[in-house]
């Protein structure tokens, strides 16, 4: 059920294929209509259809803006999915496993469209798109797959003598229709592994692709449709009014990944309905560098944590470091050093980086470059390309406190190194700001890395690497404050998606008159003794020494 | 005020295991040293009996107390995750760490247990709290203001009193995550307040909690554990309540006549001068209960009580039977000793019914049939289910406590309490050795190959890349 929008005709004109932008404020001021890019919208393997995405104030310039995707279609494409859910297909073993079973195959033979629709949408080099997005997903399922009858068994739990004799248990149930709203810097695996675990909970769900990665967008839409159950699970493509639609649905959960200002608009719309919330957002990740290093391998460390993914354009990228005075021009000159062996000595012609998204971004980050006191700062790099959308990976330092580079989240190559006389300051640097979404930290020091995990409030924390703990299934991933609520990944995304139900089973042997009125002091005395699981005095109960009313 | 406990909070007041073991033990003396002005407070609040304050509240929230003190180490201790080999070598663990400054907001039925129930869990986590009791039982409200700050830390635990001015100025603030029991709409408000500041939320809610019952069933202990869950709890004003039950034709005769037996049995043939049930809490909620029942078509269903004194805010305990599905009583939770009974064919429509309706915190069913009890374990959604009994799984610290839909989101109730107000922060540690150059650029087909294998675990093809064949 993908958004189909007519376009006027007389208005616009496309060429053969399928051309997709989308139109910002901004850039409605330089010029009334944009393709995205130069060259990248050319041929491709997506069937040719005309898709428009747009913002309700650009309605001036489009003669129509007929989404047939409102607020009623949402609605019923919800009952739709709870019919179908109540009716209990979702529920079974074989189900999920089957469903869990199409995604691996459709990884692993798809495995080529999926890598070009994130080389048409990001620029992304093959080998980052197969180690962070596809690699990842796989192994996401197959765990999943291995472990699902584990997770499904419900867990038996300790009773006490309270209320004996009794059995207990948590019974993991699914929670019924689910909306999974996903971001554009990892499309792939930021829609498809949160679905693997609505999947493996037993949930109907919903997929909202970002539509700032069409091609992306598209490929999923066509190949859920293709692999996997239509009458429970789909995917909606579109923008802001489809977003909307479907945010005033009621669903069973929703979980987000995004930036934290959509974050609360989510947040506030499912507050309407009582849906609980999963938040993946962002933040201002540090990297405090320690001069006590192995600083050939802090500086690829940061280099792959940065513009090696996705050009900085990640929520778990570095964002800005923090390093001593001292140690600062030793660290920059191995970055330096690093970068030219990575990128060559023309970063904006190496083919290893991902491009700025699109031309918003991108004139986002110029402008942080140009800001008053940051393009003295710069030390490396700092050339644009906006026909191709790239700018070289740059290193500032000390820029000023108060500019937008030291307080949004950068989401780009620009890496603003902060320096202070001694490293345990960088712990406080770290905790003026608000949490982000992870923290890195490099040191030999034993003790300087227990001061970091106990003091630095972060979604997660990786001590002399960055972005790996993502990899980590055991771990849980998730923000805390500004960077999000909620967490996933392995088990944790089973259990997001479940509701973790109190079973218990107790007998009519065994039942003592003790709390039942009227009412006695006596009567009083045994039953706080029986609460209070004092044995002598419960065992006494259970024989039905209640004494005199 | 939220300056100063965030102050607190970041000085490093509220971390260390030796102040949450001082607070927790304060709240335990505050138990055992003041339990008569607690029950004397429920008294004048609620009307509460002395067994039901002395044990539903107080015995209850000792024991939490006595969990936390016992378990705390433990729950405070990282667990140890495993690692792969993509990310060899390596250690990995998950840390607990205490969210802020948080909020609590209680109710008014039980206005001990779930004022401190939470703030145990609050504590135990590390976390700077402000509690918010229920205006509607003040006696109990400011009595949990004098002894918080008679025995508390006050730099980092605070109870601040009132209503809805009071309560709306809390939510414009931040903090770390927000409590709240209550009921759905205000659930509502609060989730949205919370949005503003993405602060993280645990709704523990209402709804009505359905009772089905067999015809194979121990047909006395039912009605007792019935009689005892419903009036003996509140006198029906509580959240897990038996709001209504579902039973067959044929079998609802029988039932009734069970329950009149045994209500006379507890409360004397005069139940509105009984002493072991709690009073309706004010005139609000007794108009609200009037108006259930002298509804139209509802009034003439009654088959048991009925009787209302306005002056002393009690309401007889009353069965009606077969009420419009439409009808007010049916369409609330009632939240008060008005107990519904509704008829059906045969006991598999009871399963439609409770799905028609939005989830409850707690689901009951009476039968000593194992097929149906699995059935209504795994099909039924609810908060919570018992079988064969009332109410009592919320003393039960291994089963997590709270709702799911309308019902609520998140819960608590022993670990899932010092959980409820922790951040469980992953943390993975790597040496600098093994730092293969296999993953930076610039990418080659070669590397790409060769992490393809590596990552697939493919040998052969790790092999050939390796040896150099194309």
């Amino acid at each position: 059920m993908t958004k189909l929008l007519e376009m006027n005709l007389h208005t616009l004109r496309f060429a053969e294929g399928f051309c997709r932008t989308r139109l910002s404020v901004a850039s409605l001021a330089t010029s009334p209509f944009r393709l995205s890019s130069s060259g990248y919208c050319g041929k491709t393997r997506i069937s040719s259809r005309l898709k428009f995405a747009c913002y309700a104030t650009v309605s001036a310039v489009v003669e129509k803006n007929t989404s047939d995707f409102d607020g009623k279609e949402a609605a019923l494409l919800v009952e739709e999915l709870r019919v179908n859910f109540n009716s209990g297909g979702t529920r079974s073993y074989e189900w999920r496993i089957s469903q869990l079973q199409n995604i691996s195959r459709m990884i692993d033979e798809k495995e080529r469209c999926i890598s070009e629709a994130l080389h048409q949408d990001l620029s992304k080099p093959e080998l980052e798109a197969f180690l962070a997005e596809i690699s990842n997903t796989k192994s996401s399922c197959v765990l999943a797959i291995k472990e699902l009858k584990n997770w499904m068994a419900p867990e038996t739990v300790k009773t006490s003598v309270t209320t004996f004799p009794s059995s207990a248990q948590i019974v993991s149930e699914p929670l019924g229709v689910v909306l999974v709203i996903s971001a554009w810097n990892f499309p792939f695996l930021l829609s498809v592994e949160p679905i693997i675990g609505a999947i493996a909970a037993g949930n109907a769900v919903v997929l909202k692709p970002s539509e700032i990665a069409p091609a992306t967008s598209s490929l999923l839409a066509k190949l859920f449709s293709e692999y996997l159950d239509k009458s429970t699970i789909r995917v909606i493509e579109g923008g802001v009014p489809e977003t909307t639609a479907l945010l005033d649905q009621k669903w069973d959960k929703i979980f987000f990944t995004g930036g934290a200002r959509v974050g609360r608009i989510v947040m506030a719309a499912a507050a309407k309905h009582l849906t609980p919330v999963v938040l993946e957002l962002g933040g201002k990740c540090p990297a405090l560098v320690d001069s006590d290093v192995n600083l050939q391998v802090v500086a690829r460390r940061i280099i792959a944590g940065k513009w090696a993914c996705n050009n900085g354009q990640a929520c778990i990228g570095v964002d800005y470091v923090i390093t001593t005075k001292d140690f600062a021009s030793k660290l920059i000159d191995a970055l330096k050093t690093e970068l030219k062996t990575f990128f060559g000595e023309n970063p904006l012609e190496s083919k290893d980086l991902s491009r700025i998204v699109n031309s918003f971004h991108f004139k986002r980050l110029e402008s942080m470059l140009k800001e008053n006191g940051v393009a003295d700062k710069i030390v490396q790099g700092g050339q644009t390309s906006q026909d191709k959308l790239k700018i070289s990976p740059t290193i500032l330092v000390d820029v000023p406190e108060a500019s937008s580079m030291m307080h949004e989240e950068i989401f780009g190559p620009l890496l603003p190194v902060i320096t202070v006389q001694k490293i345990e300051d960088g712990v406080q640097v770290i905790r003026s700001k608000s949490k982000p979404l992870a923290a890195y930290l490099f040191t030999y020091s034993k003790e300087l890395q227990k001061k970091f995990v106990q003091d630095v409030a972060a979604g997660g924390i990786g001590i002399n690497d960055t972005v790996l703990h993502v990899t980590v299934k055991d771990l849980p991933f998730g923000g805390v404050g500004e960077s999000g609520i909620g967490a996933y990944h392995g088990k944790f995304s089973y259990e997001t998606f479940s509701h973790k139900k109190g079973v218990l089973y107790r007998s009519f042997a065994g039942d003592s008159d003790l709390r039942y009125p009227p009412y006695t002091p006596k009567k009083k005395m045994l039953l706080k003794a029986l609460l209070s699981s004092d044995i002598f005095s419960a065992i006494l109960a259970f024989f039905g020494f209640s004494g005199d009313s | 005020m939220l300056t100063e406990l965030r102050r607190s909070f970041d000085a490093g007041v509220t971390r260390g295991y030796e102040w949450r073991i001082t607070q927790l033990k304060k709240l335990l003396i505050i138990c055992d040293n003041h339990e008569p002005e607690i029950v004397s407070a429920l008294q004048d609040d609620l009307g509460k009996p002395e067994l039901e304050s002395s044990v539903y509240e107080v015995a209850l929230l000792r024991n939490s107390i006595k969990l936390a003190l016992k378990q705390l180490k433990d729950w405070m201790s990282p667990d140890k995750a495993k690692t792969s080999l993509t990310t060899f070598p390596a250690s990995a663990e998950i840390v607990s760490e205490p969210l802020g400054v948080v909020l609590v907001i209680s109710a008014w039925n039980y206005p001990f247990l779930l004022s401190l129930d939470p703030v145990v869990g609050a504590i135990s986590a590390g976390n700077a709290v402000v509690l918010k009791p229920s205006e509607l039982a003040p006696a109990s409200s400011s009595l949990l203001a004098k002894l918080l700050e008679q025995y508390l830390d006050s730099s980092a635990v605070r109870v601040v009193e009132g209503a809805v001015s009071e309560t709306t100025l809390l939510l414009e603030q931040k903090w770390d995550k927000i409590f709240y029991t209550g009921s759905s709409r205000i659930g509502r408000i609060i989730m949205m307040a919370a949005a503003k500041h993405l602060t993280p939320v645990v709704l523990e809610l209402g709804g009505k909690s359905p009772v089905v019952i067999d015809s194979d069933t121990n047909l006395k202990i039912t009605a007792k554990r019935i009689i005892v869950g419903k009036w003996g709890c509140n006198n029906g004003q509580a959240c897990i309540s038996p709001d209504y039950i579902l039973t067959t034709k044929e079998y609802a005769p029988k039932l009734i006549d069970a329950l009149k037996h045994e209500l006379e049995a507890f409360y004397g043939k005069n139940p509105m001068e009984s002493k072991d049930m709690s009073r309706i809490v004010n005139s609000n909620h007794f108009d609200r209960l009037s108006k259930m029942l002298e509804e139209k078509e509802v009034s003439e269903k009654i088959v048991y009580g009925g009787q209302k004194n306005k002056e002393n805010l009690n309401i007889a305990p009353t069965i009606l039977l077969d009420v419009p599905l439409d009808s007010l009583i049916m369409s609330e939770e009632i939240f008060g000793p008005l107990l519904p009974i509704l008829t059906l064919n045969n006991l598999e429509e009871s399963f439609d019914v409770i799905r028609s309706r939005p989830k409850p915190l707690a689901a009951y069913l009476f039968t000593q049939n194992q097929k149906l009890k699995e059935r209504f374990a795994t099909t039924v959604s609810a908060g919570g289910i018992v079988v064969n009994d009332i109410a009592v799984h919320l003393a039960l610290h291994t089963l997590p406590f709270g709702g799911v839909g309308e019902s609520g989101m998140g819960c608590y109730h022993g670990k899932f309490s010092f959980d409820a107000f922790s951040h469980k922060k992953a943390v993975l540690y790597k040496s600098f050795l093994g730092d293969s150059s296999i993953r930076y650029p610039p990418y080659s087909r070669g590397k790409i190959r060769l992490l393809k294998a590596l990552v697939n675990s493919n040998f052969v093809e790790l092999f050939k890349v390796l040896i150099g064949i194309a």
